[in-house]
């Protein structure tokens, strides 16, 4: 009888253990290996950090990670933010409203990428299409940082933007009503009320939206990768290579499981810091609303 | 005040529209032949072409389509299965259980959540060619068949959905724990279990990063035939569409049949989190 509640959790902790947990730690203990196709050379310390501070593809990947996460991110919680305000009036068709925005999420991302890669495709695609009929392009979305960063933040906005905005709506409808019936006494605009009322008592959902955002952002991989037609190297000039990217190609195209392996504990590391400086900012904005 | 009521409508119709316009045009395109695509003013009515471009898509050899289609719905199935069960046990286990070191090991499960668990792949892969995994189906079923979200999204879900008196009544009729978990707390879990199991479902089937490390064009997950589409096919639009057509389906149906509970599962994890 005693035994028995460790019977319970036991499967989870033993796969995971074998399968989430090792192979993290095991991550770091190849970090500090020189470890290639030929095999373990052995111990060399902190040698593949340091040829990382100083690989100009690495910082190249990075720069181009945190562009794509604020192009990606800052829009995309905006607009959930906006259509989450806008899904909690008494609306007709609220059901159809919230499917359609949330259709996006059973979309595989392989999925998004192959659909938005023939829209921004530079002589058959619909964007240089009706860019056309103003007279603007056609736009080579793939050759530059700013027109692929664009078109990849898109796929990411696209596919998010409409369950963020069902998170926080889900938030809002726990905020109690009075709230806005003595804000409308004070004579309080509905805008003024969003602001006043609304962002700050759904913080822990805005909290929550931007970790995740954070943690998908630093991650980043499909739409970047098939946007090229699966060239891993992120365009001819590395334009759109992302850091999961990289430690993609220098793991399983250069088989260099050392070096790849600090790439990824460097995605961890960033992603934390981001994650905690992200959840700062969001702290912050309630003392900038009130 | 109707015109700011016209204007929220408006607002919501076009964000209705960007939505599902991708998914529109992916139909449309997968519908046509190849020489329409790129004219302007596009095509915006499906065609017949379907069935010709899906011949061509099951005969596009470095694809590998069907059995991708096959691989994934087994993987998809397997993974979802064991996902809701242990997570269920667990869960429970979690909220009303009482045992030595819950709480501690209850953080571990939130701690690893935040681990991106990508982040382990090349060791991951090591492990799997020493287990001679390279290139086989178990390659991306065994690592998913746990999930830390699921644990701590079952917990939440136990804790209101089965009664402690209840608990304390099979008790005294003599239940042992797991007889207690069979007859009496699984058919309360069920709802959240179903919302886990969709999600779970969706998730697996869309993987891509590990199937691309681990396995070969020859024996490919759906999504990593879409991939090989992607690049060895990449002018042949309508042969592209058409593979993300028939990938996309099973979720669609999904969300047709479960959308209510998606969006309120969406909902209630947002409230609790």
């Amino acid at each position: 009888m005693h035994g028995s509640p460790y019977l319970f959790i036991a499967p989870f902790f033993v796969l995971f253990a074998l399968f989430g947990f090792f192979p993290l730690l095991y991550t770091a203990w190849v970090s500090l290996r020189s470890w290639d196709l030929t095999g373990d050379a052995g111990f060399v310390g902190l040698a593949n950090y340091s040829r990382l501070l100083s690989d100009p593809d690495f910082w190249n990947a990075m720069l181009n990670t945190v562009g794509l996460f604020v192009l990606s991110t800052v829009p995309q919680l905006f607009f959930a933010l906006v259509i989450a305000g806008l899904l909690n009036r008494p609306i007709r068709a609220l059901m159809l409203f919230r499917l359609g925005v949330l259709a996006p999420i059973v979309t595989s991302v392989a999925a998004v990428a192959i659909v938005f890669g023939q829209l921004y495709s530079r002589d058959a695609g619909l964007v240089n299409g009706v860019l056309g009929l103003f007279d603007v392009g056609p736009i080579d979305w793939q050759a530059s940082k700013g027109s692929s960063w664009i078109a990849v933040a898109s796929m990411v906005n696209w596919r998010w933007t409409g369950y963020n905005a069902l998170i926080y709506l889900a938030a809002i409808q726990a905020i109690p009503k009075d709230l806005y019936e003595a804000a409308q006494l004070d004579g309080a605009g509905a805008i003024k009320q969003f602001r006043a009322i609304t962002v700050p008592l759904i913080r822990p959902a805005l909290i929550f939206t931007v970790v995740m955002s954070t943690i998908g952002g630093m991650q980043l991989f499909t739409e970047p990768l098939l946007f090229g037609q699966g060239d891993i190297s992120g365009g001819s000039l590395r334009q759109f290579q992302t850091v999961a990217m990289y430690m993609f190609e220098q793991s399983f195209q250069n088989f260099d499981y050392g070096y790849g392996s600090a790439i990824a504990w460097m995605i961890f590391l960033l992603t934390v810091v981001a994650g905690i400086a992200n959840a700062l900012i969001a702290r912050r904005l309630r003392g900038g609303t009130q | 005040m109707r015109r700011g009521n016209s204007l929220v409508y408006l607002t919501l119709l076009v964000s209705l529209v960007l939505s599902v316009f991708p998914l529109y045009w992916l139909f449309v395109v997968a519908t046509r032949s190849n020489d329409v695509i790129g004219q302007m003013p596009p095509p915006l009515v499906p065609g017949g072409n379907l069935a010709e471009n899906v011949r061509r898509l099951f005969g596009a050899e470095q694809a590998n389509f069907a059995l991708g289609l096959i691989n994934s719905m087994i993987a998809s199935i397997a993974v979802t299965v064991s996902v809701v069960f242990f997570s269920s046990l667990a869960g429970f286990a979690f909220a009303k259980l009482r045992f030595r070191g819950r709480n501690a090991l209850l953080l571990t499960v939130l701690a690893t959540m935040m681990v991106p668990v990508q982040m382990g792949i090349v060791p991951l892969y090591m492990v799997m060619v020493k287990l001679g995994w390279q290139n086989q189906l178990q390659a991306v079923i065994v690592p998913f068949l746990v999930s830390a979200f699921g644990v701590f999204l079952m917990r939440q879900y136990a804790e209101r959905a089965v009664p402690d008196e209840l608990i304390e009544a099979a008790r005294l009729d003599g239940c042992s724990t797991f007889g207690l978990f069979v007859r009496v707390v699984s058919p309360a879990l069920r709802p959240g279990a179903a919302v886990l199991g969709l999600f779970t479902f969706m998730s697996t089937w869309n993987e891509f990063l590990w199937p691309l490390a681990i396995l070969e064009a020859d024996n490919p997950t759906v999504q990593f035939s879409l991939s090989q589409l992607a690049t060895q096919y990449y002018t042949d639009y309508t042969l592209m569409f058409s593979g993300t057509l028939i990938a996309t389906v099973p979720l669609l149906v999904v969300f047709i049949l479960f959308g209510r509970q998606i969006v309120s599962g969406i909902m209630d994890g947002a409230v609790r989190s």
